[in-house]
């Protein structure tokens, strides 16, 4: 095959700047961040309508007082008539699954491996990120977890078809409670999606660290970069407690191991604190892509280059590490002691300073700017004040005492989807921004970003 | 390829290095559950029947009260917490009207000002020349500041409402063990014989017929004595079910192989409603909780009518001994089932 022409110039294949690999070998073997980052985001699309599909299902059913439709829908996935207990089951099915389809197949592949995969190496300089091969494996594990999650819903888990345990999948009631392959499914399901984001923090961390053009100081990456940075890190540190806690919620079911069955001298509270260490960085790891996002957004817009930057870059760092030892304010009615329960109390509140350091500095950021609104500016003065009202029900919600009567409650629900959830429905519109807007990386991080992280 | 396998390698190890778990406050170890009453439960399926029949008691000494509309319940159309009947429960609703709301409200005026401020004075139109400021250390300071101060404003009466809602018992208080089952509520009192109640979500014709709320009210009430506080200890035979009364502020998890105690002051007699708070199964939400609250001397009566022992009674042989004997090969069971599970 290879022939050499006559000034020996060897070409027996194409040239980095038109190489054109064939559709397989371009989308399932990909190597290139910019093609992977687009998986992710087709990716991150598709689970999103999955995952809202399910809200609508649930809305639906909640729309009058009484069961409506859960008992057909039931006999639908049985392939039977449904009993009224299986029909109630299917409502925790559809609560756990679109709490972990949203948190893991869409905000997560939306803004980590998309759009994190996309930006960070060309706003840092890098050709691609460090370990390319592995940037495909991690997006190549998402599929099989996300197809073992919707595949659990179909088959036995306990009372009916699905795992009804929630999406924090609570011992006992994932353990003992839940008979049948479906919540093993979702257990592994989770396995892989942590171990996809674990690859994917490894590859970001040692992108960040050592790719950056020179010149570029840590002082002078743009701060969306600064967000991924700190996610990663997050992802890193929480992510493997995660796959110990699941991981022992498998041995528990199919093992005789009693990590959590207060019968053989665990304790189910143990998994509350395994799953909270992981879970609120998780929180975290999913807004702070987000923040980096608006802040580039209100920049270019505001024709202003950002209000405190130094500031703005550690208010994330202290978030990150605050994010670390506030995670029982999750637990406050598990019975915890009122030291405890105190010392919880005030570390998230402290969270409160770093995040008000944020809002107030997008505001001066387009403090004495030339605002023009396109779409991205638009959902980004969205962002903030919906993000407002979910960082004050936040603080209402830190306050041990007052909690009692809020935890387990539609006020926290209503909480974090203010703060978080918001941002999800306008990824819909992430495809059209990002073929209109085709300049500059800058411009474009804005287009694409802020049509899908304003909250 | 080396890239490949060190990722995977790397990723594997991590996923399999067995992470710290011993971080685990030293626990009250007391596996109490009631599996012998669960299972027992289970298979009757309505174990009420066989306890306490939603009319079955002495109508000369209880008959079961009639809830007041609006309190301790939810109102349609109402948006603030329900009106508190416990005094820990009256100061938070006061913190929660008087600093937290207007904290919630004066911060998302504030934003939403500074929005429509900028929006306005800073458009392109309005401004076509964009500053340069990138910095002003005295407005940073101040915005970090204030939010402290406004912190510390709601953490000192926060931190002492805990503090309150943590004061033990005092000794004669009268105990109540709650125990969560898959799907309903258990209520022994060890100080009146140990007779446990077994309280069953009522059917709404039931339901309609005592003029109660359907899928609030249970066929058999928790009842307490009123303006005092009492001792519950708090427990779940299953899963983790959570006790929860929003008119007394009250919310304790139902965690099987703990016991959580705490304190239940409510101050006016009436009904009170709750529900099952942490998501426990297909039933999770047809497991109400009634509490009804009573005078001493009602609460009396309602012991005697349920064959329980008042202090101070004459010794009357209580009916209900065969209970204590049940909760014996409780805990044999107990420990039965802790050794084949170590097996």
């Amino acid at each position: 095959m290879t022939t050499i022409t006559a000034d020996g110039h060897i070409d027996d294949h194409a040239h980095d700047a038109d190489h054109k690999p064939a559709f397989f070998q371009r989308w399932f073997m990909s190597t290139n961040h910019k093609d992977i980052g687009t998986l992710y985001l087709i990716f991150a699309i598709v689970a999103g309508i999955i995952g809202g599909g399910i809200s609508g299902l649930m809305r639906l059913e909640l729309a009058e007082p009484g069961i409506q439709y859960l008992q057909a829908w039931a006999s639908m996935s049985n392939g039977s008539e449904a009993s009224m207990d299986q029909a109630y089951h299917l409502w925790n099915v559809l609560i756990t699954a679109h709490g972990l389809i949203m948190v893991f197949f869409m905000v997560m592949p939306a803004m980590i491996g998309g759009f994190g995969n996309w930006f960070v190496p060309l706003m840092i300089g890098a050709p691609d990120m460090a370990f390319p091969r592995m940037n495909n494996v991690s997006f190549w594990l998402l599929v099989p977890a996300l197809l073992l999650l919707l595949g659990s819903s179909f088959v036995p888990g306990g009372t009916g078809n699905g795992a009804g345990t929630g999406w924090t999948v609570y011992a006992p009631l994932s353990t003992s409670g839940s008979i049948g392959p479906a919540v093993d499914m979702a257990i592994l399901s989770l396995h892989l999606a942590g171990a996809s984001s674990i690859l994917g923090a490894i590859n970001f961390i040692t992108t960040i660290f050592n790719m950056r053009a020179p010149g570029m100081t840590l002082h002078k990456m743009p701060l969306f970069v600064w967000s991924v940075l700190v996610t990663a890190f997050l992802l890193l540190l929480s992510l493997p407690v995660l796959a110990a806690a699941i991981t022992m919620l498998l041995t528990d079911r199919n093992f005789g191991t009693a990590f959590y069955d207060a019968a053989g001298g665990g304790d189910p509270v143990l998994y509350q604190h395994l799953f909270w260490f992981f879970g609120h960085p998780e929180v975290y790891i999913m807004i702070l892509p987000g923040f980096g996002m608006i802040s580039h957004i209100i920049s270019t817009f505001s024709r202003k280059p950002i209000f405190g930057y130094l500031g703005m870059a550690y208010a994330m760092v202290a978030i990150g590490v605050v994010g670390f030892v506030v995670w029982a304010h999750h637990m406050f009615t598990t019975g915890m002691s009122v030291n405890v329960k105190m010392y919880f109390t005030a570390a998230t509140m402290v969270i409160a300073v770093p995040t008000g350091i944020k809002i107030f500095s997008w505001i001066a950021t387009m403090w004495g700017g030339s605002m023009t609104f396109k779409t991205p500016m638009m959902w980004a003065l969205g962002f903030i004040f919906m993000f407002t009202v979910g960082g004050v029900t936040g603080v209402v919600l830190a306050n041990g005492g007052i909690d009692d009567n809020l935890h387990d409650t539609y006020y926290v629900v209503a909480h974090f989807h203010w703060v978080r959830s918001s941002r999800s429905s306008p990824v819909s519109t992430t495809g059209s921004r990002k073929c209109r807007a085709g300049c500059t990386a800058n411009c474009w991080v804005s287009s694409i970003s802020g049509s899908s992280s304003s909250a | 390829m080396t890239h490949f396998l060190k990722a995977w390698i790397l990723a594997i190890g991590l996923i399999l290095t067995p992470t710290a778990l011993s971080a685990q406050e030293a626990l009250p170890a007391a596996p109490v559950v009631d599996s012998a009453a669960a299972s027992e439960a289970e298979s009757a399926d309505v174990p009420a029947a066989t306890e306490a029949p939603a009319s079955g008691l002495d109508p000369a000494l209880y008959t079961p009260m009639k809830p007041t509309p609006g309190i301790g319940m939810p109102v349609d159309g109402h948006i603030d917490f329900q009106e508190q009947f416990s005094p820990t429960g009256e100061t938070a609703h006061w913190i929660n009207n008087a600093i937290l709301i207007p904290m919630m409200v004066g911060v998302c005026v504030l934003v939403l000002f500074l929005l429509l401020w900028v929006v306005v004075r800073f458009r392109r139109g309005a401004n076509p020349e964009p500053s340069k400021t990138t910095h002003n250390t005295f407005i940073e300071i101040i915005w970090t500041v204030i939010p402290v101060l406004i912190l510390v404003v709601i953490a000192v009466p926060s931190i002492s409402l805990l503090a309150r809602q943590f004061e033990p018992a005092p000794e004669e208080a009268l105990t109540v063990k709650v125990t969560g089952y898959q799907w309903y509520w258990g209520y022994s009192y060890p100080d009146n014989g140990d007779f446990e109640i077994i309280s069953n979500m009522m059917s709404e014709e039931d339901a309609a017929a005592r003029g109660e709320p359907y899928q609030l009210a249970a066929d058999n009430r928790m009842v307490i004595p009123v303006g005092k506080p009492v001792k519950l200890l708090i427990t779940a035979a299953d899963v983790i079910h959570s006790f929860a009364i929003p008119s007394a502020w009250f919310k304790l998890d139902a965690v099987p192989g703990r016991i959580n105690e705490k304190v239940l002051q409510i101050d006016r007699e009436g009904v009170y409603y709750g529900q099952c708070s942490e998501l426990c199964g297909a039933r999770h939400g047809f497991m109400p909780i009634t509490v009804e609250v009573l005078s001493e001397e009602k609460f009396n009566n309602w012991v005697r009518a349920n064959g329980g022992t008042v202090k101070g009674d004459a010794e009357e042989p209580a009916a209900e001994v065969v209970e204590t004997a049940a909760t014996e090969t409780t805990t044999e069971i107990a420990d039965a089932d802790a050794v084949a599970a170590t097996n």
